[in-house]
């Protein structure tokens, strides 16, 4: 075949370097000399579809063991942070969502959280902003949940598990089109509340969820659990204990299912977790296993949430009473998507011209934030999601640092990796559920 | 602390000419706290001083703000203090939250590198922040005592160019490898490129003419 394009074979001072581009394992086998016990370094990524996106392996292989893993990363870098300094406080929930884009509710809700406690408003959040919150996130942790059942069962063999996965997160996309008026990065939740109401259709559709979200859990139960392959694949592999997974850093499903029951949403809670009724699903082996048992655990915890919220959803306000600083217009859906109601256009523009006065200083230069700094920490999927937040007392932030877990849980990789095997790398790997995009930022 | 720019058709300043925007809400901002400091706070300095012979050397300041207790110490003896708060039994900061490099650009010693630790045991939450120049950023590396601070201090490193001695493998993590200054600086520019809409020239975000 031809590998025009491709970087040729070549003697370096290293030793011989392959470009393994497919087809062409005779040349390779041939090419190594078998008397040589030379180490191998094998490069994986960043274009790879089992690294969960740009994430570049770096290997050092005796055989098919692993001696050394190095990680790469930086590939989806984006500048999110310092874009966020040249944009208002509001404008900053469209930059937070699109961090770690399986999960932007939660990236909106940390954001959010940290400005308001930042404005010194965190008693003025209504009870309904709250309860749309907790609904809101916990749909998305059971979405990302789902991506990571889908992947990890796509790059562990199981394929079918892919497309039930994706088939669910689809429905949980649609209620949160129908809610937001998009399926992703939505700058749903800003400062001071949500972007605007929960529609009684999304309600109807929420229940429908609910109805037959345990049967397909079921399902997905009945799948993987219990099957040799996938039981051969995760159990006893890539064991990372307590001891291992604080020193590390790794929060989230990953250090529960090694047997620390330590979630933000119990020991520090925030959003009104402490009055709803949900378990923290451990599991002692710390292994790929444990993992899936724990997030499979979690979704099923989520459920409940979802209908606890649900049933509290009475009608209120969802922004803050405060003039100053609430997006003055009301948000509406019209056939072009998201946009400001005909009713507040035409109050601005044909009745009130201190409203419209108002309406344009806080759009254009949005309100000032005292000065000083937060961190605010929330239980993401992956893991502890801080927001590090500084005003300097102007209408944009200082400084805003978002700890990714993703970024931070990529960490363990080489603790994981080094000493087992090369496809337990991958098992590995995807049981940490790293998303780049929060990762890079 | 704010850098002013000059904005399109030579704006300087808010750019505000209707007035509303000098409605700034002012708020008393205590920088050094006194003791007694109230609640829990008071048990974890105090247990610091107690484990800890060089705390007066150690702590430049103690901040609390917002429910939060913040503890400016002396950048060269940052690992030593982390060291005591993850092992002393009545402190037991086992997890190192979050690592972050902040650019105050109008200070002397513009450069923090601010350290959010966990107390899993006691619930509990601290911030550290340690403060050097831009000419000599050096401050000793917490990796020995927190694995999990190394990527973080080479994110601080990438972004602000904080030097944290004794780490391991200290490179650039999200910016290429041959990457010029230190992009999260506040004097180093947002960039961007200006974009033609319908024959006229959108300058990029920073130039923009922008109310403050």
């Amino acid at each position: 075949m031809s590998n025009a394009g491709y970087a040729q074979e070549r003697e370096t001072t290293e030793g011989k370097v392959f470009t393994v581009t497919g087809g062409d394992w005779d040349s390779i086998v041939s090419g190594v000399d078998p008397m040589h016990d030379e180490r191998i370094v094998v490069n994986m990524g960043p274009q790879h579809p089992s690294t969960h996106g740009v994430l570049r392996l770096v290997l050092e292989m005796e055989g098919e063991t692993v001696t050394e893993a190095r990680l790469v990363v930086g590939y989806l870098h984006t500048g999110i942070e310092k874009n966020m300094e040249y944009r208002t406080w509001t404008q900053g929930s469209t930059f937070v969502t699109r961090m770690d884009y399986l999960a932007p509710i939660f990236n909106e809700t940390a954001y959010s959280l940290a400005v308001e406690k930042l404005l010194g408003i965190e008693d003025q959040i209504t009870e309904r902003t709250n309860t749309i919150r907790v609904l809101m996130m916990e749909l998305n942790r059971i979405s990302s949940h789902l991506v990571w059942l889908a992947t990890t069962g796509m790059e562990l063999g199981a394929l079918s598990m892919m497309i039930y996965g994706f088939r669910e997160r689809e429905f949980i996309l649609d209620i949160f089109e129908m809610i937001t008026g998009l399926r992703m990065n939505m700058a749903y939740v800003r400062p001071g509340g949500v972007a605007q109401d929960v529609p009684d259709t999304a309600i109807v559709k929420i229940r429908e969820f609910l109805d037959f979200m345990p049967k397909r859990i079921k399902e997905y139960e009945d799948l993987l659990s219990g099957q040799p392959i996938w039981k051969a694949r995760t159990q006893g592999v890539a064991v990372l204990d307590v001891t291992g997974c604080v020193a590390l850093g790794v929060t989230g499903p990953v250090l529960r299912s090694s047997g620390l029951a330590w979630d933000l949403r119990k020991t520090m809670p925030y959003c009104g977790y402490e009055t709803y009724d949900f378990d923290v699903p451990t599991q002692p082996e710390g292994d790929v296993y444990a993992r899936y048992l724990v997030r499979l655990a979690e979704m099923r915890e989520s459920l409940k949430l979802v209908e606890q919220a649900l049933d509290r959803l009475k009608p209120g306000r969802i922004m803050v009473e405060d003039r100053k600083i609430a997006w003055p217009a009301q948000l509406a859906l019209g056939n072009d998507g998201l946009g400001n109601s005909l009713e507040h256009v035409a109050h601005i523009m044909g009745q009130s011209m201190e409203s419209l006065i108002h309406h344009f200083k806080l759009v254009t230069e949005g309100f000032r934030v005292p000065a000083g700094q937060v961190y605010v920490p929330i239980e993401g999927p992956r893991g502890e999601l801080g927001a590090h937040v500084i005003s300097d007392g102007g209408t944009r932030p200082f400084r805003v640092h978002m700890r990714e877990p993703s970024f931070v849980n990529l960490q363990a990789i080489p603790a994981m990796a080094e000493g087992g095997l090369l496809a337990d790398v991958i098992a590995g790997g995807a049981s940490l559920d790293p998303v780049m995009g929060g990762c890079d930022r | 602390m704010t850098t002013q720019g000059e904005g399109l058709f030579g704006v300087t300043g808010t750019g505000d000419t209707s007035g509303m925007g000098g409605l700034v809400r002012k708020r008393p901002v205590q920088l050094d706290a006194q003791r007694p400091l109230g609640g829990w706070y008071d048990e974890v300095v105090d247990a610091l001083e107690e484990a800890y012979p060089g705390f007066s050397d150690a702590i430049e300041r103690v901040v609390i703000d917002r429910g939060e207790l913040t503890l400016h110490i002396v950048p060269a003896k940052i690992a030593e203090v982390c060291q005591i708060l993850r092992d002393d039994l009545s402190l037991r900061y086992e997890l190192c939250s979050s690592v972050s490099g902040v650019d105050y650009i109008a200070e002397e010693r513009r450069l923090h590198a601010v350290y959010h630790l966990t107390s899993m045991t006691y619930r509990r939450r601290i911030r550290l922040e340690c403060a050097v120049t831009a000419a000599d950023p050096h401050l000793p590396s917490v990796t020995s005592v927190y694995p999990t601070a190394d990527w973080q201090e080479r994110e601080a490193y990438d972004m602000f160019g904080i030097v944290f001695d004794g780490h391991p493998n200290l490179t650039r993590i999200l910016m290429p490898d041959d990457w010029d200054g230190f992009p999260q600086r506040k004097d180093y520019p947002l960039g961007g490129v200006p974009v033609e809409y319908k024959g006229a020239e959108i300058p990029p975000p920073d130039s923009r003419r922008a109310y403050r």
